[in-house]
C-alpha cells in the first residue's frame, strides 16, 4: 500500500465574492483510508465549500488537495471516476421514479444495479417497495436512502456525504448512521458533514469547524477528554434569571443554556464546587435548584473551542 | 455511448412528465397558427354593410345582387334615411353603407350618369379602404357589363396577378413567420431551461462529479429537443397545409434540412443562455422576453424590414430567424431550390458554428 491517506488538504483557502467572503480559511487535514470522518460545524462554517473543493466542482484560491492520491485540480477527471458524492440539497430527479433514478446514475457511472447490488442491498431493500414512486414524492428519510444508493452504486473509493441527515427524522437518522458503519466495513472511506453535534460521536474522527477554520481534529472521545475544566449542569425555577445571575458572578467562567439545563464552568473549578454553586444560588433567591457535575459532550467542546477562538481573535480586530 | 442514450432517455422522461413543457412545446405553435390564421388576419371577410335601396329598380337590384354574392360582405337591405345612418354607425357594428338614390336606374339609362353613395367607417381606415375598393370594383364590373367595351374608344384593362399566391391567401406570409418565431422561442427557451434546471436542483453537481464528460451533458440535453423541435416543425407544417391551405411548393426535404439547421442554431443559443444563467426564471425571461420582441420585429413577417431605419435593418441581420424566414419563404412558398437560398443558409451555418463554439467554451466543468 503506497498511500494510506485517502484525502489530504493542505492550506486550502476559499473566498467568494472576489475575496470578500472567507469561506475556508487555511485548512489542512488528512483522512486515512477506510476512515469514517466527520466534519462538524454549524451552517455557514465552510463544510460544503470543503466538500466541493474535494469533489473537484470548486477550485480553491490557495492550497492543494488530493483525493485517493489524485490532485483535485490537475486530475479532476480521475477523481470524478472514483468518488461518490451526495450533495447537501436533495439532488436526484424528482420526476423520475426510484428505479429510474438509480439505473440512470448506475449507467452514468458505467455500471449497473445488478453489478454492485450487494453494496447497496441493505439500503435498497428498504426503498424497493417504492420502486415506481417518483423521487419527489418520497419522504425525507427515503430520499436520503435513495440518494445514498445513487452515490454508492458505482462502488466508490471515497464517499462524500454533505449533511446527509439534515431534515431527516430521528429514526431515519439513526438508521442512516447504521448504514454508514456497514459501508465502512467494506473499506470505503467516508467523509460526512453534519451540523448535529450528537452525530459526531458516531464518527471515528472528527474535525470541528467554525468560520472556515478547523478548531480541532481528533477522535470524539479525545476531544471530550481534552475538555480542560469541570462542567456543571444547573437549573432552577427561573432559569432565565439564573443565567443572568451566573453571568454576573465573577467566579463563573462561562454559562450557556443546554437543553433544559444551564451548562456552567468555573474559574479553577473542581467537583466540590457543586455545593458552593448551590448555596450561591440559594443566596440569590433561587428555588428548586439542581446542580450536578457532568461529562462534557462534543457540543460543549465545540462551544468552548469557539469561545477560545473568539477571545484569541479579539485583540486583532 | 450507452451513457449518452440513457441520458437522452432521461431527458425525454423529463419532457413527457412535465405538462408545462409539453404545453409550451406543442401548445404555443398550435395556438399561434390558429391565431394568426383566423383571428389576426388582415383580410376583410364578412364585413357587415347596409344597403339602402331608395331606387327599387332593376339596375339597383342587379348591383345589390352582385354585392350580396360576394363573400366579403354580410349585406343587409334596409331603408335608412340619411340622418339615421350615423346612428347605426355609432353602434360600431356597421362597417359600410351603400345608398342608392331614388331614380337610380332612370338616371343611369337616361342621362348616362348615376350616383351611388358609399359611406365607410373611417375610424378603421384600412378596412374602410379595402371595402370601398371591393365595392367600386363590383360597381365597375357592372358598368362594364351594361356598356360593352366597344362603347369606349380606348380601354386599358389591367391584368393583375398575385404571383406565388394566386388566391390572395393571407395565411401565406405568416406561416414562415410563425415557423421562425415558434422554433426560435420554443427551442431556445426549453433548452436553456433544461440545463439550468439541473443547476437549480443541484443535480448538476452530481453530473459533474461523474465520469460522464461535462460537454456530453450539453449534447444529451440538445438531442431530445432537436427531435421534439422537428416534431414541432412537422406539426406546424401539417397545420398550415391542411388547416390554412398553404402548400409546400418547393422540396420538402430541403425545407426539412434548412429547418433542422435553424433548430440547431436555436439550440446552440439556448445552451449559451443556460451556461450564463443560474436560475430557470432568468433563463426563461432571457429567452422568452429577450427573444420574443426582437424575433417579432426583426424577422420581417409583421413589419417590413425595408421600411426600417438602417440601424434596425443592421440589427435584423444578427437575428437568425430573419434568415430562416427568407429561406422558408423561398422554398416553401416560391418553390425555389437550394441555389437561391445558399447565401442565407451560409449565414445560418456561420451563426450556428459561432454560437456552438461560444456555448461549449463557456460550459463550466466546475460549479463556479
Amino acid at each position: 500500500m503506497k498511500q494510506m491517506k485517502s484525502v489530504t488538504l493542505q492550506n486550502i483557502t476559499k473566498t467568494y465574492d472576489k475575496g470578500k467572503v472567507l469561506a475556508v480559511d487555511d485548512v489542512s487535514l488528512t483522512i486515512d483510508k477506510g476512515e469514517l470522518f466527520g466534519l462538524i460545524g454549524p451552517d455557514g462554517a465552510g463544510k460544503t465549500s470543503i466538500f466541493r473543493i474535494l469533489t473537484t466542482v470548486l477550485l480553491a484560491d490557495k492550497g492543494t488537495a488530493t483525493v485517493d492520491g489524485f490532485d483535485t485540480v490537475k486530475d479532476y477527471q480521475a477523481i470524478r471516476n472514483r468518488i461518490g458524492y451526495m450533495p447537501g440539497k436533495f439532488s436526484l430527479y424528482q420526476d423520475l421514479t426510484v428505479k429510474e433514478n438509480l439505473s440512470f446514475f448506475a449507467t452514468l457511472f458505467g455500471t449497473s444495479i445488478e453489478k454492485n447490488y450487494d453494496l447497496i442491498k441493505d439500503i435498497y431493500e428498504q426503498i424497493k417497495p417504492f420502486n415506481n414512486r417518483r423521487a419527489g414524492k418520497l419522504s425525507g428519510g427515503m430520499k436520503q436512502k435513495l440518494a445514498l444508493c445513487c452515490a454508492l452504486i458505482h462502488k466508490p473509493e471515497v464517499l462524500f456525504l454533505d449533511e446527509p441527515t439534515t431534515g431527516v427524522d430521528v429514526v431515519s437518522r439513526r438508521e442512516f448512521w447504521e448504514m454508514l458503519k456497514k459501508l465502512k466495513q467494506q473499506g470505503i472511506t467516508i467523509l460526512v458533514s453534519t451540523p448535529y453535534m450528537d452525530e459526531a460521536v458516531l464518527c471515528e474522527r472528527i474535525a470541528l469547524i467554525q468560520n472556515g477554520r478547523i478548531m480541532s481534529v481528533d477522535t470524539p472521545q479525545h476531544i471530550i477528554a481534552a475538555y480542560p475544566v469541570k462542567l456543571f449542569a444547573m437549573r432552577a425555577n427561573n432559569i432565565y434569571k439564573l443565567l443572568s445571575d451566573l453571568r454576573k458572578n465573577e467566579q463563573v467562567e462561562s454559562s450557556y443554556p443546554f437543553g433544559e439545563y444551564l451548562h456552567v464552568t468555573l474559574k479553577n473549578g473542581n467537583e466540590k464546587d457543586t455545593g458552593e454553586l448551590r448555596s450561591w444560588a440559594e443566596k440569590q433567591g433561587h428555588t428548586h435548584i439542581e446542580v450536578k457535575d457532568i461529562e462534557p459532550t462534543i457540543e460543549d467542546s465545540f462551544i468552548r473551542l469557539m469561545n477560545e477562538k473568539k477571545e484569541m481573535a479579539l485583540p486583532h480586530s | 455511448m450507452k451513457q449518452l442514450l440513457v441520458f437522452i432517455r432521461k431527458e425525454f422522461y423529463h419532457v413527457f412528465r412535465d405538462r408545462r413543457t409539453l404545453l409550451i412545446m406543442f401548445g404555443i405553435p398550435v395556438a399561434q397558427i390558429l391565431l394568426f390564421g383566423f383571428a389576426l388576419t388582415s383580410e376583410v371577410k364578412n364585413a357587415k354593410i347596409i344597403i339602402s335601396d331608395n331606387a327599387k329598380d332593376a339596375n339597383a337590384q342587379q348591383i345589390i345582387h352582385k354585392i350580396k354574392a360576394s363573400s366579403y360582405f354580410l349585406a343587409e337591405e334596409a331603408t335608412v334615411n340619411y340622418t339615421d345612418i350615423e346612428k347605426v354607425f355609432r353602434k360600431g357594428e356597421l362597417k359600410c353603407a351603400v345608398i342608392f338614390p331614388p331614380h337610380f336606374g332612370n338616371d343611369l339609362l337616361r342621362s348616362g350618369k348615376a350616383q351611388i353613395q358609399i359611406i365607410a367607417d373611417g375610424s378603421d381606415p384600412n378596412t374602410a379602404k379595402t371595402l370601398i375598393n371591393y365595392l367600386t370594383a363590383i360597381i365597375a364590373d357592372y358598368q362594364h357589363q351594361i356598356s360593352p367595351a366597344a362603347a369606349l374608344p380606348y380601354s386599358i384593362v389591367p391584368e393583375t396577378r398575385l404571383l406565388y399566391n394566386e388566391n390572395a391567401n393571407g395565411s401565406l406570409n405568416f406561416v414562415p413567420g410563425v415557423l421562425a418565431l415558434v422554433l426560435m422561442i420554443v427551442c431556445t427557451a426549453l433548452t436553456s431551461v433544461a440545463v439550468v434546471r439541473e443547476k437549480e436542483l443541484g443535480t448538476m453537481e452530481i453530473l459533474l462529479v461523474s465520469p460522464f464528460k461535462p460537454v456530453m451533458v450539453l449534447i444529451a440535453k440538445a438531442i431530445p429537443f432537436l427531435a421534439l423541435s422537428i416534431a414541432n416543425f412537422t406539426l406546424i407544417l401539417l397545420l398550415s397545409v391542411y388547416v390554412l391551405d398553404v402548400p409546400v411548393k418547393g422540396s420538402l426535404s430541403l425545407l426539412y434540412i434548412e429547418s433542422i439547421l435553424f433548430i440547431i442554431t436555436c439550440l446552440s443559443f439556448g445552451l449559451l443562455i443556460s451556461n450564463t444563467t443560474n436560475s430557470q426564471q432568468t433563463a426563461l425571461l432571457l429567452s422568452m422576453m429577450g427573444l420574443m420582441m426582437p424575433t417579432l420585429i426583426f424577422t420581417g413577417f409583421m413589419f417590413p424590414l425595408e421600411n426600417m431605419p438602417w440601424i434596425f435593418q443592421a440589427i435584423s441581420n444578427i437575428i437568425p430567424s430573419r434568415w430562416y424566414f427568407l429561406i422558408v419563404k423561398a422554398v416553401m412558398l416560391k418553390g425555389l431550390g437550394f441555389e437561391y437560398v445558399w447565401k442565407e443558409t451560409l449565414v445560418l451555418v456561420a451563426m450556428t458554428v459561432l454560437l456552438l463554439i461560444i456555448a461549449l467554451k463557456n460550459f463550466k466543468k466546475r460549479l463556479a
